[in-house]
């Protein structure tokens, strides 16, 4: 597989050079000697600040979280045999994103880095239930005489068009400022981003994605069609509700920390997927890759277009994805 | 005319003309039904006499318009694309004509009655358009769920679009409010409006409902009978694309009216669209009307948006029509 590797070792690269990229351009720029010195530990206070303060914690979120959606896509479009199929459309995001919104606004109206420390450690735990919540509505409306991909779509529409009703019922009695905040919160962003959140989530994602690459080849044979997978010995219908259940926890884990960033679990495993072979054991972590790249580009420009003002990033991201999702659309067969 | 299609009417109309008296009488300030008409045949601009002619009349009128308009649109929509799924707010029709009352809003912050319509009709006309496009690519032909979900991809897009322009301009909580929906700003400028462009719109929609009965047979049938499925669809949709344009710039985006009540109106009195459009309409009028009253009384002195009744109402709907969907 000398075409892989190949095809890893150039995302990789590319990573890192865009990672470098947004160290050095925000409000603050920063040459490229400049950051080699900081890190050598030469660097001014300002310097170090800005990388080690502002900017790394920020980038290492935008990885994991782009990551973890990725994953988070490429197991759902292999269950549900469908590549639109997409955490953010379905409305696993947005269940995760109320019940957060709930546990945060519930007793204070804090956010960010102003949130006491043990509100912040349950976060990613509450987002779970959620996400979880709106999952089990989803499964059992569509569980009908079997799990029919199609259907699962259409009540994951249903379920996110209600969901975002109760969350703009909330929004709509908050105060200004509070509903300035809690909108670029549900609509994706980054800009809390600080040492304590990306610690929180690291080993879980981490774990959860080590999980997937575990079962890859389960995912493999998914893909082949219910009566094959039968044949060779897979519980079907156990494995499914398994990787919904991995797919959606990953999916959660992103949204407590960024918000709902709906169309980034679509864009990374689809490139992926024209890139390397059909074997999960790769698309997996190049699914994780690309969207971790598509993520910090769409940050860089959330920041930096229109600042001071920073437009949410899952906005930036959608406006990449729905042209691409259209294009899928139109395209099939 | 059967009997039950008879009561039908009858009773939508008692019903309509019930809620139009309570619109105008329940709020803020309770109004008696003797005031009412005196405001109406002798006018001598007292407070009650103002607040009735300039704020609750208007206010309940573009209840019935817009409540009808949307839920007409609706049944032609399910009609011609032969799918009960089918909702002008769904497919990212109102979402589009949002964008660009939020751009319009930004920009000229005086714009206006005028203004606000032509840049809905616009943004209307951008994802109408697309709709178009799918139509004559015919995407769903494998049913309706790929264009359910372009039209969620659409309605996100612009959605996200509006709110990068709402930011920037520091207007994004009124953007909210737009895009849930509500009566709270309606005058008289903007109900004429409606009336103009609704009625002339429907009524030529109308013209097309026996042409949509041989549509909703199938494409063979249509084709067989003389009848090009190609150009009753895009007539429709053209027809329809100021009447959305004309709703969301008058009331802001009230979804999933166009979804329920067609349906509901479907079991009751059957697939005859001759028949089936304005009794859409009817009870249309007649849900918003209602629906406008509970979103002024529920949290009083608080207005809550209209548009959230009809979620309500529309997501368990919707999620029932779609255990129905047969692939």
């Amino acid at each position: 597989m000398k075409k892989s590797r190949n095809v890893f070792l150039f995302f990789i690269l590319l990573l890192i050079v865009i990672g470098i990229v947004s160290i050095m351009i925000g409000s603050y720029h920063m040459s490229f000697h400049d950051i080699l010195q900081t890190f050598l530990g030469k660097g001014d206070k300002l310097q170090e600040f800005t990388i080690y303060q502002s900017r790394l914690p920020r980038i290492m979120l935008a990885v994991l979280v782009g990551s973890a959606l990725g994953v988070s896509g490429s197991i759902l479009q292999s269950i549900t045999r469908n590549p639109l199929a997409e955490p953010g459309v379905i409305g696993i995001n947005a269940g995760a994103a109320l019940f957060v919104v709930l546990w945060i606004s519930a007793s204070s109206s804090a956010y960010y880095s102003e949130l006491p420390f043990a509100k912040v450690i349950f976060i990613p735990f509450i987002a779970m239930i959620g996400s979880l919540v709106s999952m089990l509505m989803i499964y059992l409306l569509a569980n009908k005489k079997g799990l029919q991909p199609m259907r699962l779509l259409l009540c994951g529409i249903g379920v996110n068009a209600g969901i975002q009703a109760i969350i703009t019922f909330y929004q709509l009695n908050m105060s200004k400022g509070d509903y300035n905040q809690v909108l670029t919160w549900t609509n994706g962003s980054l800009w809390g981003s600080s040492w304590q959140y990306v610690l929180l989530i690291l080993p879980i994602i981490v774990i959860l994605i080590f999980i997937a690459m575990m079962r890859s080849r389960i995912l493999d044979v998914l893909g082949l069609g219910d009566e094959l997978a039968l044949s060779v010995g897979v519980a079907v219908k156990k494995e499914r509700v398994f990787f919904f259940v991995l797919s959606t926890l990953l999916a959660a884990v992103a949204t407590s920390v960024a918000g709902n960033i709906a169309f980034l679990a679509l864009l990374g495993p689809q490139i992926a997927k024209k890139l390397v072979t059909n074997q999960y054991r790769y698309l997996i972590p190049l699914s994780a890759i690309i969207s971790a790249i598509i993520l910090l580009v769409a940050d860089l420009f959330a920041k930096n277009l229109f600042s001071p003002i920073e437009i949410p990033v899952g906005i930036m991201v959608s406006i990449l994805g729905v042209p691409y999702f259209l294009y899928l659309m139109l395209n099939r067969k | 005319m059967s009997s039950r299609l008879k009561w039908t009417i009858a009773i939508g109309i008692l019903l309509l003309l019930l809620g139009m008296l309570l619109s105008i009488q329940i709020g803020a300030k309770d109004i008696s039904t003797s005031e009412i008409l005196k405001a109406f045949f002798q006018f001598e601009g007292t407070m009650h006499d103002q607040l009735i002619m300039n704020v609750r009349l208007p206010r309940m009128l573009a209840g019935v318009f817009v409540g009808g308009l949307l839920a007409m649109s609706g049944s032609m929509m399910q009609g011609v694309m032969r799918n009960p799924l089918a909702d002008p707010s769904l497919l990212g029709v109102n979402q589009g004509a949002t964008l660009m009352v939020a751009i319009s809003s930004v920009l000229w912050v005086q714009g206006g009655v005028f203004t606000n319509f032509f840049m809905a009709l616009l943004g209307a006309c951008i994802s109408g358009g697309c709709i178009l496009l799918f139509t004559i690519k015919n995407i769903y032909k494998q049913g309706i769920t790929p264009i359910l979900l372009a039209g969620t991809a659409m309605s996100m897009f612009f959605l996200s679009l509006a709110s990068i322009v709402a930011l920037i301009g520091n207007r994004s909580q009124e953007l909210a409010f737009w895009i849930a929906g509500g009566f709270r700003q309606v005058t008289w400028d903007q109900l004429w409006l409606l009336l103009i462009v609704g009625s002339v719109c429907s009524l030529m929609a109308y013209r097309l409902a026996s042409k949509i009965n041989i549509l909703s047979m199938g494409d063979e049938a249509s084709i067989s009978l003389g009848i090009s499925p190609e150009k009753v669809k895009i007539k429709m949709i053209l027809w329809m694309i100021p009447i959305c344009a004309v709703c969301v710039a008058v009331a802001g985006n009230i979804g999933f009216v166009g979804l329920f009540i067609p349906h509901i109106m479907r079991k009751v009195i059957g697939n005859d669209y001759r028949i089936l459009m304005p009794l859409s309409f009817l009870y249309g009028s007649i849900v918003l009307v209602f629906a406008d009253i509970a979103a002024r009384m529920l949290s009083a002195p608080y207005e809550l948006p209209v548009g959230l009744f009809s979620a309500c109402i529309g997501v368990p709907a919707f999620l029932i029509l779609v255990q129905k969907e047969k692939r």
